[in-house]
């Protein structure tokens, strides 16, 4: 048996829903959450199927979720409808009852919320309001579960009964003369229990409803006379003739059966905070404070968003974790006694490049006194000759060939390593200096900068590494994480372990800890951030925030194409693309909610301000505006793109009508909150954690693997598959100014996650000149174009604008709901970012002397192109 | 023309005389309870102008002043 669950939004359907089966599904505010169809089976009755429909207002064939309702009532034919109706608002929800009491089908009234009608010291007579609807109506409360068994029970017992009541006559004399009309008209051609609901369809001239009913076309013709009469008689359209005397009958039956207590105007909590949150001044400022919270909340760094996502990424999925509170300074004797973790790390990193620097330096000097080659020659001879000599038995574990064992003292006590440093890891410059002195330190507690205090402080810091200084750098070993606290290993690390017991070759162990478990991680990594951010925005829709975020956004969106609410994720946007992108699930209409999409990742990520910091820090140290400049155009392609795309066949049409319903406030509960965020979280793993997987695999693989399938260290990227691939592609960016296998290896691999355009261009400029990771990448710019720092600019802009990463793009394919917005999503932002890239390279060389080409012309082109996309005016709705 | 809805001032209650225009907006102001011979309050205008907050049958409705001007009302 199946029965639907039909009513308004806001009316409490998924509350009762829920109660009913027990599911889990999502109570909101916001009309047209439940777009898709939900069904359960009602607790303690296997054969019944709960149906719950679209929230809606009416049956009207205008909206998408009237028409999923609409066609599912009609053509599913349900064995009952529960029609749930809100008593605290009953005049608009009996409105859809009229509707559904024309459609023949067994049914009942619930009406819910009854215990706010109480409160409120309201009195609803249901013996009359059942007699007048010619249904059984029963009163509920989802929330306090009161009623709904029984509402369940009734709805059974009718559908087992079928319709024996006759339903109301609801239109006055003249058009209910002229339905009867059509009625007979139509009889023979529909179903008997249908054919009041055939007759009002041909009477609103409702096409949509008239073809699937397969009314011939000389009855339609037939009767029009009959609907002109009336029209003429009432002064109006037929079809809102209908729709005007459905609410002159409910006056009249609301008027017979609900009793209204007198009570003051403006008196209830829901006006009192109303009146705060949509106040003429404090309206904006109290948006803009909610979202700075989410903000920090979610995606601030330093805040819990951040901490989790970290922990997630590096702790809990990586190498381990510390507990909280368990964190004490080391008592282990050796190195790092009385250290706390982070101090020993900063220590070994130090020592580490003391250690590694002198090492070149020596082999330098090595080669330089026994000829070129000579120092890897002896160190092959040393381990051929330590592997002969090494027993298992007696020395333990596997044979590990040594890194260096060479040491003839002579040279090295001449060796010395010149301005050693230790790396920033976002910049690739060395790491200022940090002293200790009082002065230093005091400011520092103050969170101040300490700079120019006369010690060096926030200046590069170099020093130099004689033997003695190697020698004692080389006694430290990696600080052992369990002496400065509990250490939990992280889940990364376990898998390792385990691989090693078994006794796997290293290419496999790669392949399943960094290749598959690093996608896995991937895919997990964002299910912190994720949370928050749906946990947040399901209070705010849940308790009526949301919609009055819509009413006060409206009018600026609006002007570009957008919804109120495309506010939000473009907030979002800025920690992370993919919360934005799903964060866009709150729009009802789907016009703006695909536009939305589209934009929002337009905004410079997180990920992405990694990207920008290399560049700043590398090519544009004097040009401070480089960073907040990327916001800046992130804004403007979302403005600028709006307007274009509103233009456009897609998007084309008036913009759809703000009708909407602010819904009164209310405290949320938290199990449909914890509900609707683990909802979310699961379709994001499931659906596009199986997209994102085996994308993060594969590109990993061809990093880390050459054509023979043989595994790669990070500095024999050159060998690798992805190295082709961007050979085979580096012609695509030669207008950009990086059309090297470097540049297109580095901007492909960003799309695992951005930050990675960062670590690649590490890697693949490693065999540049210079000291540093910054100058390899300054230098490998200079081996692409006259024009480098252009060149880095186009590089920087196309990276931050097309299309974010894989996992952005998988939710975007999710939430578009169809392939083919997928594409077009993908393939707009694409011409975007290379547009951006192609005008400023090609544009800047013209302004910097590098002469007009055919690619200047063909930037001006596509200039002028965006630039009509733009301006043009605006189609004509259809 | 009678007056519109959207020149009523706030607070002030009105009593819709007919709604002009066609197809999906106006069924879909009618829908929502916007019919002839309802009687609507102005509750308050948005903080950037637009759209409007009315009280109508008993709850609250927002609907943009280009709808608003499709409403026209009598004293």
């Amino acid at each position: 048996m199946k029965i639907a669950l039909a009513g308004n939004p806001n009316c409490g359907k998924t509350t009762l829903f829920n109660d009913l089966t027990g599911s889990a599904q999502y109570v909101g505010n916001w009309p047209g959450v439940t777009v898709e169809k939900k069904d359960g089976i009602l607790t303690g009755h296997k054969d019944v199927v709960i149906q719950d429909l679209p929230g809606i207002y009416s049956l009207s064939p205008y909206s998408m979720e009237e028409v999923v309702a609409r066609s599912y009532l009609v053509n599913e034919k349900p064995d009952a409808i529960l029609n749930i109706v809100d008593g605290s608002n009953i005049e608009r929800n009996l409105y859809l009852t009229t509707q559904l009491l024309e459609l023949g089908l067994p049914m009942i009234v619930a009406v819910n919320m009854m215990d706010v009608v109480r409160r409120n010291g309201d009195k609803i007579d249901t013996a009359k309001l059942a007699k007048a609807l010619g249904c059984p109506v029963i009163e509920i409360s989802a929330l306090k579960g009161e009623g709904t068994k029984e509402a369940a029970a009734l709805a059974m017992e009718e559908a087992k009964k079928g319709v024996q009541n006759e339903r109301p006559h609801v239109f006055t004399g003249s058009v209910e003369h002229a339905l009867a009309h059509i009625e007979e008209s139509l009889h023979g051609n529909v179903d008997k229990a249908s054919s009041r609901w055939a007759a009002i369809k041909v009477f609103e001239r409702d096409a949509k409803a008239i073809e699937t009913l397969g009314v011939p076309t000389d009855i339609i013709s037939h009767v029009e006379d009959h609907i002109k009469d009336c029209e003429k008689e009432m002064d109006d359209d037929a079809e809102s003739i209908i729709t005007a005397q459905r609410y002159v009958y409910i006056q009249k039956i609301v008027g017979e059966c609900f009793k209204r207590s007198p009570r003051k105007a403006s008196t209830t909590l829901s006006d009192k905070i109303d009146k705060f949150v949509t106040h003429r001044i404090l309206a904006l400022p109290i948006f803009i404070l909610s979202l700075c919270v989410m903000w920090w909340l979610a995606v601030a760094d330093g805040g819990p968003g951040t901490i989790l996502t970290d922990w997630a990424n590096d702790g809990f999925l990586g190498d381990g974790w510390h507990l909280p509170f368990t964190m004490h300074e080391s008592k282990a004797e050796g190195k790092y006694k009385g250290m706390d973790f982070e101090a020993a790390s900063d220590a070994f990193a130090r020592e580490d490049a003391s250690k590694s620097a002198w090492r070149d330096a020596y082999k330098e000097a090595y080669d330089k006194k026994n000829g070129e080659g000579a120092y890897d020659k002896a160190l092959e001879a040393f381990n051929e000759k330590a592997e002969k000599e090494f027993k298992p038995e007696k020395d333990g574990d596997e044979f590990e060939k040594s890194e260096f064992e060479v040491l003839d003292e002579a040279v090295a006590k001449t060796v010395v390593a010149k301005e050693v440093f230790v790396e920033d890891e976002e910049t690739g410059e060395p790491k200022a200096k940090e002293c200790d002195c009082e002065k230093c330190a005091k400011k520092r507690e103050a969170g101040e900068e300490c700079e120019g205090c006369g010690c060096g402080c926030g200046e590069p810091e170099k020093w130099n590494v004689d033997y003695a200084a190697y020698q004692k750098a080389a006694e430290y070993e990696e600080p052992e994480p369990g002496d400065f606290g509990v250490w939990v290993p992280g889940i990364g690390a376990l898998v390792g372990d385990a691989l090693d017991k078994i006794g796997v070759g290293e290419t496999v162990k790669s392949l399943v800890v960094d290749g598959a478990w690093g996608g896995v991680a991937t895919v997990l990594g964002f299910v912190p951030v994720i949370c928050i951010v749906f946990l947040f925005l399901s209070f705010l829709e849940d308790c009526g925030y949301m919609a009055r975020v819509a009413f006060i956004m409206d009018r600026l969106f609006r002007k570009f194409g957008l919804s109120g609410k495309s506010f939000i994720p473009m907030i979002v946007g800025k920690g992370c693309g993919v919360p934005a992108v799903m964060a866009a699930r709150t729009i009802e209409s789907e016009r703006d909610r695909r536009m939305t999409i589209i934009l929002a990742t337009f905004i410079p990520c997180g990920a992405k301000t990694v990207i920008i910091a290399m560049f700043a820090a590398i090519f544009f140290r004097e040009m401070w505006y480089v960073a907040p400049l990327m916001d800046v155009i992130g804004i403007a392609i979302i403005v600028l793109g709006g307007i274009a795309l509103k233009k456009t066949r897609a998007f084309a049409g008036e913009a759809a009508p703000f009708v909407m319903e602010l819904p009164a406030y209310h405290m949320p509960t938290a199990s449909g909150i914890v509900r609707h965020t683990w909802n979310r979280v699961k379709a994001y793993m499931l659906k596009a954690g199986l997209i994102i997987f085996p994308a993060c695999v594969f590109l990993w693989f061809t990093m880390h693997f050459d054509w023979g399938f043989n595994l790669l260290a990070d500095e024999e990227i050159e060998r690798s598959i992805l190295h082709d691939m961007g050979s085979w592609i580096a012609w695509l960016f030669a207008p950009l100014g990086f059309g090297t296998w470097q540049g297109a290896a580095a901007s492909v691999s960003a799309e695992i996650a951005k930050e990675q355009a960062t670590a690649t261009l590490g890697l693949v400029a490693a065999n540049m000149e210079g000291a540093s990771t910054a100058a390899h990448v300054s230098n490998l710019f200079g081996s692409m174009s006259a024009f480098p720092r252009l060149a880095a600019m186009s590089f920087m802009l196309f990276n931050l604008f097309v299309p974010p990463c894989m996992v952005a793009i998988a939710v975007t394919f999710r939430e578009m709901g169809s392939k083919a917005w997928g594409w077009l999503a993908v393939a707009f932002q694409l011409f975007v970012g290379y547009a951006l890239a192609l005008s400023v390279y090609q544009i800047g060389m013209l302004v910097a002397g590098g002469g007009f080409g055919v690619w200047t012309a063909v930037a001006m082109l596509v200039d002028l192109f965006c630039l009509w996309m733009v301006v043009r005016p605006a189609r004509k709705a259809a | 023309m009678n007056k519109t809805l959207d020149k009523v001032a706030v607070g002030a209650t009105a009593t819709v005389a007919r709604i002009n225009g066609e197809g999906p907006v106006k069924r879909r102001i009618m829908d929502m309870g916007l019919t002839k011979g309802v009687e609507v309050t102005v509750r308050k205008i948005a903080p950037l102008g637009d759209p409007i907050e009315l009280t109508v049958r008993g709850y609250e409705l927002s609907i943009r002043k280009d709808e608003a001007a499709k409403i026209e009302v009598g004293a």
